[in-house]
């Protein structure tokens, strides 16, 4: 089938996966009409920063952006910012957004990230805060600075980054989730038992094995949160990190199929000139042999650019080896491929009683998953070992699954 | 063209070096970038805007004018 070029793509979502998409298109030789609609007003910025250094204070917020002013209309793209997609028109390829208007594409790209879960009854409770955008970031920053007790509900990356940074600002933190160790899912056993060890060296209260009863709250003010187990913690602040949820909403009469993300083929491809990319996407990763979708930094750029080659015609699976990292306390944390809980764990670099090391996890068929604790271009190197397992012909044949990591 | 690294923003996630070891390289101790030629050659041009692009600490940029 000869590939029809388009004259117009309007991506849907202007941050890290969509504004790398639209650089993409450019970089390989898109001379058509560009359109990024984006529902937050601030220009694109990048999000790892948010619980870390913009929290903490040591950027100014305005630092996280992606790119320079000049960098954004050398890409000759119409910016729509402000303005939230409501409802997409898949077989013209229509997009309606929350201000009235509508953009008409030839390839329409979902890069809409995700939405944060919430607690019941945290919404419209003071104090309670949720870190998805930079406003957030420094609306709890700000909290943070005229309160002594923080609970960080979620001990996943965000989770774990945010109870990290307010003890560093000198908060008494407690940091609680169902998990045994902070990162378990995506770091496996080991690595998150030093974890652990490390927020707990570092003063963070840990409780593991945790899940919330409730929200206390007095006068519309939270006090604290209420575990199953009947303790109770006392809080100036809470911050909720339970997860989030694919940003599908307005897809939902879009003829799309929707399933904890937009479903995808190995390119990327939800439906006849339609894509998706991100946090948002759902895709049959062909090395894997199943769906997969990403909530990580790397996989927005990687996917944008393997998108940007096939709406223009390049027609090749997305096959990445997933990568992610985490930085708390002093100890960066990377790692490369996806952990498998009956997976053997190897040492292949440093030791972990000098606080620097890599280790490997090895499955039934070879290596998955390297993991490297503060030792970052050792980890890289060792990243070769488990290429194979994510880019060979799958002989597996999982029906579908998912992970998340930051 | 001339690049530009901003060492506090790089994560150390290597990916330069994995498309471009002959214009990155990464610190043994904390691998952060370490940029081996500023001033790379106009075949290398390509690679280095992949860098660029892919780059997740959004640390690396080009002056393409220089």
């Amino acid at each position: 089938m000869k590939h029809t070029l388009p004259d117009h793509v309007l991506v849907v979502g202007a941050s890290a996966a969509g504004l790398s998409t639209a650089e993409a298109l450019r970089r390989k030789g898109f001379g058509g009409r560009l359109t990024l609609l984006g529902a937050e007003t601030a220009l694109p910025y990048d999000r790892p920063p948010l619980s870390k250094q913009i929290l903490s204070g040591i950027w100014e917020p305005t630092r996280a952006q992606l790119r320079a002013k000049e960098a954004l209309d050398a890409l000759d793209a119409e910016f729509l910012l402000g303005d939230a997609a409501t409802a997409l028109d898949a077989g013209r390829r229509t997009v309606r957004t929350a201000s009235g208007g509508s953009v008409t594409a030839d390839a329409v790209v979902v890069a809409t990230g995700v939405s944060p879960r919430a607690l019941p009854g945290q919404d419209g409770l003071r104090g309670v805060h949720r870190l998805r955008a930079v406003s957030d970031a420094v609306a709890l920053r700000t909290a943070l600075l005229g309160a002594r007790r923080l609970v960080v509900v979620g001990d996943g990356v965000l989770g774990a980054e945010t109870a990290a940074t307010a003890r560093q600002m000198g908060l008494d933190v407690c940091l609680l989730g169902p998990q045994p160790a902070p990162l378990t899912a995506q770091l496996g056993p080991y690595v998150a038992e030093c974890l652990a060890d490390l927020h707990r060296q570092h003063g963070v209260a840990l409780r593991g094995g945790a899940l919330v009863d409730r929200l206390l709250s007095r006068d519309g003010t939270v006090t604290g949160v209420r575990l199953a187990d009947g303790e109770e913690l006392a809080a100036d602040v809470v911050v909720t990190a339970v997860g989030s949820a694919p940003a599908t909403d307005w897809l939902r009469d879009s003829g799309l199929v929707l399933d904890d993300g937009v479903v995808c083929d190995e390119r990327s491809r939800a439906d006849e000139g339609i894509w998706a990319v991100g946090d948002v996407a759902r895709w049959r990763h062909q090395g894997l042999g199943r769906t997969l979708r990403l909530e990580n930094r790397t996989n927005a750029t990687e996917q944008a650019l393997a998108v940007a080659g096939n709406i223009l015609g390049e027609d090749r699976p997305y096959v990445p080896v997933p990568y992610f990292w985490t930085d708390q306390f002093d100890v960066r944390i990377q790692a490369f491929g996806l952990p498998s809980p009956d997976a053997r764990t190897v040492l292949v670099e440093g030791d972990p009683a000098e606080g620097r090391f890599v280790v490997r996890h090895d499955g039934p068929h070879g290596p998955v998953c390297v993991l490297g604790w503060r030792m970052p271009k050792q980890t890289r190197l060792h990243r070769a070992s488990v290429v194979d397992h994510y880019t060979r012909p799958s002989r597996r044949t999982t029906p579908s699954a998912g992970m998340s990591s930051a | 063209m001339k690049i530009i690294v901003d060492e506090e923003k790089c994560c150390g996630a290597g990916q330069c070096v994995l498309i471009a070891p002959d214009v990155f390289d990464q610190r043994d101790d904390d691998g952060i970038v370490v940029l081996l030629d500023a001033r790379p050659p106009v075949v290398r041009h390509d690679a280095v805007r992949e860098c660029a692009a892919v780059c997740p600490g959004a640390a690396i940029s080009l002056d393409e004018d220089a």
